[in-house]
C-alpha cells in the first residue's frame, strides 16, 4: 500500500513505472478516434436509448390500469 | 545529488519525454475527428420507475447480465435487489457493515457482493433457501470503493489503501495485488475482454493493468482531482472517467492519451458517477449537484439532463442490452428512466 511507503520507495515505484511506460507505442489520434467513431456509428442504429424504445416493446413502460373509454351518446 | 534528487530528475526527463511522444502522435481530437458525424438526437428519457424501499442514502447500484435484476446498496444497512420490470424487490441483503460504498453482481446471477468502510468485500449466495454469507475477503487496509466479479470464483476490488486487488473466491485470498497509485482508489471498470481493467483514484490518474501479470500498463494524465468513476467504452479502445474537478474525459488506449473533456462552464459540481449507452454513444453522468447529465461521447456536446433526485445522484447504470438507465441517489430512491 502506498500509505506504508516512504517517500524514496514511492519515487522509486514511479520511477520504475515511466521507465515502462516510456517504451508505449503510440499511434496517431486521427487513427484511433477514427476507429472509435466508426464503431460507434454502426452500433448506434441499434442503441436502444438513442432511437427509442418502443410502447408495446418496453419491459419499463408504465405500469397503468387499462383506459376504459366509453362513448356517451346524449340524447335530449 | 542525493539519490533522491536523481530519481526526481530522471522522472521529470521520463515524464517530458512521454508527454513529448504524446504530443507527437496528437495530430486531432475527438471532437474534430468526428465533426462529420451527424449529432445525436436530443435526448429526452422519462422515469419509467422510481424504486422505493432503502432508508437512507444508496451508495451504489449494478445491474444483472440477464437486464432485468439490479443490486443496490444503502447506508440504511441493506442490500436489495430489485425486478425492475416489476419495480419489486426479490431479495433484501442485512450488512453487517451499514457504511457500504460498492455493491456488484455476478455475471451468472448467483453471487453478489458489498463493501465499504469495513475494509472487506462480503460475498453472498443468492441462490441458497436463506441468502448465506460466502465469503468475507479481508485484506485491504483501507475501504473498499468498488467491487467487480470475473466470475463465480474471481473478484476484483479497488480500495482507499491505494491498491486494487484479485482475489480467489475459493480460498477468501488475493492472489494479485495491483500497486501503482498513490492515492485512495475509488472505481474500477473492467475491458471487454477481461484481460484487464482501469482504474480511477484520488492522485487523478487512471490506469490500466493487466489482469493476469498485474502490471500497470498505461497511465492517464489530465483530471485535476480525485477520479470518482471510471467505465471502459463498449469497443475496449477508450475509457470514460469522471472527476470531481467536474469534468469527464475520454481517453484514447492507443494513442495513450485524453482526446475529448466534456466539461461545461456552468457545471461546478463533481461527478460521482458514470455509464454509457449500448453503443458508447451517450454517457450519463452523475453529479453532486443532483442531476445526471447526458453529453454525446464523440462530440463533447451536453445532449439531455435527468432530473428529478432530490440529492446527490451517486450511482448509475445501464444494463447490457442497453434497454434503459438506472440512477441512485442520496434521497433514497432509484429511478429507471427510457
Amino acid at each position: 500500500m502506498a500509505r506504508d511507503m516512504s517517500d524514496k520507495d514511492i519515487l522509486k515505484m514511479e520511477l520504475e513505472q515511466l521507465q515502462k511506460e516510456v517504451k508505449n507505442t503510440r499511434e496517431p489520434v486521427s487513427k484511433t478516434t477514427k476507429e472509435i467513431y466508426e464503431w460507434v456509428e454502426a452500433q448506434a442504429a441499434e442503441d436502444p436509448l438513442i432511437k427509442g424504445v418502443p410502447e408495446d416493446k418496453n419491459p419499463f413502460k408504465e405500469k397503468g390500469g387499462c383506459i376504459i373509454t366509453c362513448d356517451f351518446l346524449w340524447q335530449n | 545529488m542525493g539519490e533522491i534528487e536523481q530519481m526526481k530528475k530522471e522522472a521529470e526527463a521520463l515524464k517530458t519525454q512521454i508527454e513529448a511522444a504524446r504530443k507527437a502522435v496528437h495530430d486531432t481530437d475527438m471532437a474534430s475527428a468526428a465533426s462529420g458525424v451527424a449529432p445525436a438526437p436530443r435526448v429526452q428519457l422519462k422515469t419509467r420507475r422510481t424504486l422505493k424501499g432503502h432508508l437512507a442514502k444508496i451508495y451504489a447500484m449494478h445491474w444483472s447480465t440477464d437486464n432485468r435484476l439490479m443490486v443496490s446498496a444503502s447506508q440504511d444497512g441493506k442490500l436489495l435487489i430489485w425486478d425492475s420490470h416489476s419495480g419489486n424487490k426479490v431479495n433484501a441483503v442485512p450488512l453487517k457493515s451499514s457504511w457500504v460504498m460498492t455493491c456488484a453482481y455476478a455475471p451468472s446471477g448467483n453471487l453478489v457482493a458489498s463493501g465499504g468502510l469495513d475494509n472487506m468485500c462480503t460475498v453472498y449466495n443468492l441462490k441458497t433457501p436463506v441468502i448465506k454469507t460466502v465469503k468475507e475477503l479481508d485484506a485491504h487496509t483501507g475501504y473498499l470503493s468498488c467491487a467487480r466479479f470475473l466470475s463465480d470464483t474471481e473478484v476484483l476490488t479497488a480500495s482507499g489503501d491505494t491498491t486494487c486487488a484479485l482475489w480467489d473466491l475459493e480460498t477468501g485470498k488475493q492472489k494479485t495485488v495491483f500497486l501503482n497509485h498513490v492515492g485512495d482508489c475509488m472505481c474500477l471498470s473492467l475491458s471487454p475482454d477481461m484481460n484487464s481493467f482501469v482504474s480511477g483514484a484520488c492522485d487523478s490518474l487512471a490506469k490500466l493493468w493487466d489482469i493476469r501479470d498485474g502490471q500497470c500498463k498505461q497511465t492517464f494524465l489530465g483530471h485535476t482531482s480525485d477520479i470518482n468513476a471510471i467505465s471502459f467504452y463498449p469497443g475496449g479502445n477508450a475509457i470514460i472517467t469522471g472527476s470531481d474537478d467536474c469534468t469527464c474525459k475520454m481517453y484514447d488506449l492507443r494513442a495513450d492519451q485524453e482526446v475529448i473533456s466534456y466539461q461545461d462552464a456552468a457545471l461546478n459540481s463533481g461527478v460521482t458517477s458514470l455509464a454509457l449507452s449500448m453503443s458508447g454513444r451517450l454517457i450519463f453522468a452523475g453529479y453532486d449537484d443532483f442531476n445526471c447529465n447526458i453529453w454525446d461521447s464523440l462530440k463533447g456536446e451536453k445532449v439531455g439532463v435527468l432530473s428529478g433526485h432530490d440529492n446527490r445522484v451517486s450511482c448509475t447504470g445501464v444494463p447490457p442490452d442497453g434497454m434503459c438507465v438506472c440512477t441512485g441517489s442520496w434521497d433514497s430512491f432509484l429511478k429507471i428512466w427510457n
